[in-house]
């Protein structure tokens, strides 16, 4: 009897612990929800309370038919989804030559790249609106593109290198030998193994795209090309925050991300532990 | 079939020489072992010959044509990896089509060829399978599937078979030895391992810190090695070097005893000193009176016989014996050295002098 409680209890408290943590990364999102069905008269009126006595949709419908949101959501879904296949693209390119190629000044490359990600990002807004606006690519969702293929490709690329390192050369050798060239090799051998750290990479970089804030809200002032994390900021108005609209616009604006997420997890999880195990 | 040429060829990835100065003549249909160990550059060779390298100097011929600057793809050979290299995400069918689709051959022809190969390696079962669900030595007849299906110039091996338990690498020894004579083709081997050298191999070329050491057949290396690093890497257990000197009648004396007599070598004072290779199969026991004393240290038995480790004076020396007389440790017996056993090396350089 002991020695069972003294099995299980190590499991008990593992699983405890395990959804203590989900709870807590978890509530914020629970809490968006929550607020979002609140109807407004409830909103201040309940106190306190884990769920409202009443739900309703009205926010979800007045954001989706009386609010720029949809805009939003559209300028997003394009800057994230051009920014996610050209970062990975250029990443993929990159972290494969830093794998496979010794060149001249490799180290000084993979140096620079390093420096570009250790610094705060506000500091140079001002010299890319400066340098953005004379090429008419500010207020615009292609300079958002740009800027953000650009500072999200090194990570990526060292994302990609990782992938890279764990296929062995000799595979790519193997097909060449067999009659590939490099290029052949790469998309017939290389490519179809590397697919889980694309997917891993090119979430990444998705992600990064669709939450971004600050070059979003500096580039753009005109809302026909805001993207939906400085509209979210629309809601918050001199006098009062909507706060009912600006949740359900959070709960829509993290329905594709999870839908991404959910669509490549099963690649995820190999990607991400990829390397970690031989086999 | 290929002849395979090399002159000259030397490698530098940077940071010294890694190959200097080959001279390699491979004959169209040979068996050729690259022997030598770890590090001497053996697999660099290799590579050069399939252009997965640059040669640093030197010219490569194949066939009679500079490949110095031709891909590995238009080089025709195939190759065989110790990690086997097989596409993990193609089943053993697509793994052994790969090379004849990029030739795109027709699919009827492909699978022609894949069943028959399949057929050879016992490997018929197996088609539909992905690497992964193989063991060691089914993957193993893959990567050699998938080389033969080509029916290339030339097969280039490097160590293929080191991942396999002992039982299984001879069976494959011999396996590949068969296909060599079915197929007739140019093989470049690359092995540390002197039994393979010796057990398949037509010709061996035994490489030591990138440079070429001796080339011949196998008992040739064996009987006449050109210097003490060929004849202490053949043979097991291996040659027995002591420090000796030369009489002037051609005495071979070893701490004060005569070992053998030789008609004296040219070039040599009387007293020199030589260092003196006796195989360990070559010596032979007799009783305490006749021959060389000799005390007994350590006896360890193989099986087929005796390995008996002895000492004479301070210079030890291993003796393999089948007489199926007991040994005991500390015992001393004696060693009767057959004439025509010693080699004489030159202690400076090690070359062989006789
Ligand atoms: N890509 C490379 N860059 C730098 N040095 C290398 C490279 N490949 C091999 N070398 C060096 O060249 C030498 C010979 O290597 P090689 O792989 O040809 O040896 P090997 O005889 O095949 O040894 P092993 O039996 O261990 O496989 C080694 O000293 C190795 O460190
Ligand atoms: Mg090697």
């Amino acid at each position: 009897m002991n020695k069972t409680f003294a099995r299980v209890l190590p499991r008990v408290l593992h699983a405890l612990a395990l959804a203590a943590f989900v709870a807590f990364a978890l509530f914020p999102l629970f809490w968006l929800l929550k607020v979002s069905l609140t109807p407004d008269d409830l909103m201040y009126g309940e106190g306190v309370r884990l769920w409202p006595s009443r739900v309703t949709l009205d926010h979800y419908g007045a954001v989706l038919r009386h609010s720029q949101f949809p805009l939003f959501f559209r300028n997003s879904l394009i800057v994230s989804a051009a920014t996610g296949l050209l970062a990975t693209a250029a990443a993929s390119a990159a972290g494969y030559a830093f794998s496979r190629f010794r060149f001249r000044g490799k180290a000084w490359v993979v140096g620079v790249m390093l420096i570009s990600q250790m610094f705060p990002l506000i500091i140079i807004v001002a010299p890319i609106f400066r340098l953005l606006a004379p090429l008419g690519l500010t207020n615009s969702l292609t300079g958002l593109v740009v800027v953000y293929t650009a500072f999200n490709t090194p990570f990526a690329a060292f994302l990609m290198q990782s992938f890279f390192e764990a296929i062995p050369k000799d595979l790519e050798e193997a097909a060449m030998m067999d009659g590939a060239t490099r290029f052949q090799a790469l998309r017939h051998v290389i490519l179809p193994l590397t697919l889980p750290g694309l997917a891993a990479t090119g979430g990444f970089v998705f992600t990064a795209a669709w939450s971004e804030l600050l070059f979003s809200l500096m580039l753009n002032s005109s809302a026909a090309v805001s993207t939906f994390p400085a509209g979210l900021l629309g809601f918050v108005s001199k006098f009062s925050v909507d706060f009912g609209q600006m949740m359900a616009a959070g709960v829509l604006a993290l329905l594709p991300v999870g839908a991404f997420f959910l669509l490549i997890q099963r690649y995820l999880v190999q990607g991400l532990t990829a390397g970690a195990v031989k086999g | 079939m290929a002849t395979i040429t090399l002159s000259r060829v030397s490698k530098d990835y940077g940071g010294g020489p890694v190959l200097r100065g080959i001279d390699l003549e491979i004959r169209e249909g040979e068996f050729v072992a690259l022997m030598g160990p770890s590090g001497c550059g053996k697999s660099t060779l290799l590579r050069l010959i399939a252009g997965l390298e640059e040669p640093s100097g030197g010219q490569i011929h194949i066939d009679g044509r500079l490949v110095n600057d031709v891909a590995p793809k238009d080089r025709d050979l195939a190759m065989v990896f110790q990690s086997y290299a097989l596409y993990p995400h193609m089943t053993v069918r697509e793994n052994m089509s790969f090379a004849l689709k990029q030739r795109r051959l027709p699919p009827a022809e492909i699978t022609q060829a894949v069943e028959a190969a399949a057929v050879k390696l016992g490997l018929t079962n197996l088609l539909e399978r992905k690497p992964k669900a193989l063991s060691g030595g089914q993957r193993q007849r893959v990567a050699m599937g998938r080389a033969i299906v080509r029916n290339p110039k030339a097969f280039l091996f490097d160590e293929p078979l080191s991942n396999l338990d002992a039982r299984l690498r001879e069976q494959m020894r011999y396996e590949i030895r068969k296909l060599h004579r079915e197929l007739g083709a140019t093989s470049v081997y690359v092995t540390h391992d002197q039994v393979e050298a010796m057990t398949m191999a037509d010709r061996i070329v035994a490489l030591n810190d990138g440079a070429i050491q001796q080339v011949g057949s196998p008992q040739d290396l064996y009987d006449t090695p050109a210097n003490l690093f060929v004849a202490g890497f053949l043979g097991s257990p291996p040659m027995n070097f002591l420090d000796a000197t030369l009489a002037a009648d051609g005495a071979l004396v070893v701490e004060g005893q005569t070992l053998a007599r030789v008609p004296p070598p040219a070039g040599l004072a009387p007293g020199a000193t030589v260092t003196l290779g006796l195989r360990p199969e070559r010596l032979a026991l007799a009783d305490p009176a006749e021959g060389v004393a000799a005390r007994v240290d350590v006896v360890e038995t193989t099986g087929t016989g005796q390995v008996a480790h002895l000492a004479i004076g301070a210079q030890r020396l291993k003796l393999f014996t089948m007489d199926g007389r007991r040994l005991a440790p500390g015992e001393v017996v004696g060693m009767v050295v057959p004439p025509d056993a010693p080699l004489l090396f030159d202690p400076g350089t090690g070359t062989r002098i006789a």
